[in-house]
């Protein structure tokens, strides 16, 4: 992986050192906020000991040096993290199918309640990635939510979130 | 001798018939969990464990100790069979493993796997049992200042015997301190870094965190590398088991190198994975044929199993003497625990005797029933794995979207789980370790309040972390281990300066 040596072997595709330099910076930025925050709320060494922001200050500044380590020490190798690839573009396709559905999935449990978004997510997924017919896709994607509610909802009485169907069934 | 009488009384409290049944379900389920990509021993017990809310606490612990156990014995079969370590800590065992199942011996890897595995987990229960009521009886004489002591301690030996770079050990460190800072200040009832916003106001918790991190983080992983299972037979016979047994006695010094090993990295959090490496890496230069390491020598997989297994298992000492977790996994345990109602600590050790020896009994059992199902269930999970990938994500996905929601039972930890998800994807890529981070989560609360405590006691004055020998030794101890890395270069450098100079004088 990053021990790409010649780093000309892969395709093209997001260059590590920037991904590195923008981690590094996010690094700083929360610093940067942690940092305002503590000293709105005093970070200072009162007499009984330190005041209520005194740690998160201190933490702030350790995350600001050490994202500017990280920053000093890849422009550093500049030159030679050039062949250095984080993920080919089209190795980033297939990070990006299960991430963006990801994301839906997680919106879509507080309109459509967790079982029939859950089915939905895994019927979708497995017919658009691995082209599965009918009776495969419905049956995992089905039984998945259908063990679930037995296990939380019957078994442990453990709620999970629930939508329009689960209260026209009476849930 | 109180402790022998305590033990076997732990014993006829986990030999129930309830508890038996539990230990098979938790080994079943941590197998499944660690040959499972995306699921680990850390999130797994996080996702399994508001399940066991209902349970007595003593069942419920076992239980999730045990599916700790399994994913520990998982990750090995995933490393040997198809290259692909199930858990960090089993990576070095793929180095070896790997190429003695394409040469067709997969049975007697495993065999020797799961054994030094077995091993190792049996030497650091030993050591638990013996160690554990004496650190529990020694820490009831602590304070504020000898507990900060010990969490900066864990602190310093995660930064010194890091094998990531220190800045990015650093940084991850810090963002686990910021995140436990995040929400209502014990001390003094002010409200950090919420900006407003109701959902801050109970701050993180790190069982999200685990979950992202380690669960929808690999996953996003495994898209990337674009698995196909291709791996080798998994079969074990009873012939293959005996004849392996009969070779593995010969590697007794290996095996106890990685108990130590193990044991020491364990205890001192430096994790199950790193004391793997160490072990796999002693073995290779202790050997007299090193060039068979890494062709298949079954030592090169009896060493990182020992020792990661040892590790694992002598991770709980801290967690049950002084309420400070030495892994991930050990953390969530400890999370388990305080929602029970259970506080960790060197009082469990006298309140809650019972409770106590009933887990450390469990141990000694868990690994035997455990060792018994790997070795005779392998086939099914090989046949697991080889269920592509397309069905598996999904699932894992909403197992972990579940797991995130129960914590709580608020839907912004699921949104949370996510953003864990996508950092914990660069974090790993970009090599800042997860486990302090995770760590750094659940003790800064602690650390940082033991600080204040200890500030409040002495007036505002840092000498009382040497104010006597006890807390002034592990102050000590802390800040070599933090310098380690700069220390040893100094002594290297030194060492090759005598060199130089005997050769000239020569």
């Amino acid at each position: 992986m990053s021990e790409n040596a010649n780093g000309e072997a892969g395709g093209p595709g997001l260059r590590t050192r920037w991904v590195e330099l923008a981690v590094a910076l996010l690094i700083m930025l929360g610093g940067a906020v942690v940092v305002f925050d503590s000293m709105r709320i005093g970070a200072k060494w009162a007499s009984d000991g330190p005041q209520a922001g005194y740690f998160p200050f201190l933490v702030g500044c350790a995350l600001i040096l050490s994202g500017l380590a990280v920053v000093v020490g890849t422009l550093r190798h500049w030159s030679r993290l050039a062949g250095s690839v984080f993920v080919e573009y089209d190795r980033l396709k297939p990070v990006l199918t299960m991430l963006v559905p990801t994301v839906v999935y997680v919106i879509a449990i507080r309109y459509l309640g967790i079982y029939v978004a859950s089915a939905v997510f895994i019927g979708a997924f497995m017919v658009w990635k691995g082209k599965y017919g009918v009776v495969p896709t419905l049956s995992v994607s089905l039984g998945v939510p259908i063990v679930m509610f037995a296990l939380f909802e019957i078994w442990f009485l453990v709620p999970l979130p629930k939508g329009p169907l689960e209260r026209m069934l009476g849930y | 001798m109180e402790d022998i009488g305590n033990l076997l009384h732990g014993f006829a409290v986990a030999l129930t018939w309830q508890n038996l049944l539990f230990m098979l379900v938790g080994i079943l389920l941590g197998v499944l969990i660690g040959v499972l990509p995306g699921l680990g021993g850390a999130n797994g017990v996080a996702i399994l464990l508001p399940l066991t809310f209902s349970m007595s606490p003593t069942s419920a612990i076992i239980m999730l100790s045990c599916i700790y156990w399994g994913a520990l014995f998982g990750g090995a079969i995933t490393s040997i069979l198809f290259n692909i370590p199930g858990e960090p800590w089993s990576v070095a065992t793929t180095f070896d493993g790997y190429p003695m199942a394409q040469q067709g011996r997969a049975g007697e890897a495993m065999t020797a796997a799961f054994t030094s595995s077995f091993v190792g987990a049996f030497v650091a229960v030993m050591v638990i049992t013996f160690l554990a009521p004496l650190v529990a009886r020694f820490a009831l004489k602590f304070g504020p200042p000898e507990y900060f002591s010990v969490q900066f301690l864990t602190f310093c030996s995660f930064i010194g015997m890091s094998r990531e770079p220190p800045a990015k050990t650093i940084a991850a460190m810090m963002i686990g301190f910021a995140l436990a800072a995040v929400g209502l200040d014990i001390v003094t009832g002010q409200l950090r870094m919420t900006f407003g916003t109701t959902e801050l106001l109970q701050g993180f918790d790190f069982l999200i965190a685990v979950i992202g991190l380690f669960g929808l983080g690999e996953i996003l992983l495994t898209m990337e590398e674009g698995l196909a299972f291709k791996g080798a037979k998994g079969r074990i016979d009873a012939k293959v088991v005996w004849e392996t047994w009969k070779k593995l006695p010969r590697y007794w010094m290996t095996s106890l190198r990685g108990c130590l090993i193990g044991c020491w990295m364990g205890i001192t959090p430096g994790g199950a994975t790193p004391a793997s490496f160490m072990s796999y890496g002693m073995a290779r230069r202790m050997s007299k044929d090193k060039d068979s390491f890494g062709n298949g020598n079954i030592e090169g997989v009896v060493a990182p199993e020992t020792a990661a297994h040892a590790a694992g298992t002598s991770a709980l000492l801290p967690m049950l003497t002084l309420g400070i977790p030495g892994s991930p996994t050990a953390a969530v345990l400890l999370g388990g625990l305080l929602i029970w109602g259970l506080q960790p600590g060197p009082l469990l050790f006298v309140e809650k005797k019972e409770f106590v020896w009933g887990l450390i009994a469990s141990m000694y059992l868990g690994n035997i029933v455990g060792l018994l199902i790997v070795l005779t269930t392998v086939p099914w999970w090989a046949a697991i794995l080889r269920i592509p990938f397309s069905i598996i994500a999904p699932v894992i996905v909403v197992i972990c979207a579940v797991g995130a929601y129960t914590v709580h039972n608020n839907l912004f930890d699921v949104f949370m789980m996510v953003v864990f998800g996508v950092a914990g994807y660069f974090f790993k890529k970009l090599r800042y370790p997860l486990a302090p981070l995770v760590l750094a989560l659940v003790l800064g609360d602690m650390a940082e309040t033991s600080f204040r405590q200890s500030m409040l006691l002495s007036g505002g004055n840092v000498s009382v972390f040497w104010s006597n020998g006890l807390v002034g030794s592990i102050m000590t101890l802390a800040l070599v281990l933090l310098l380690w890395p700069l220390i040893s270069r100094g002594l290297g450098a030194w060492k090759q300066r005598i060199r130089a100079a005997e050769d000239r004088a020569a």
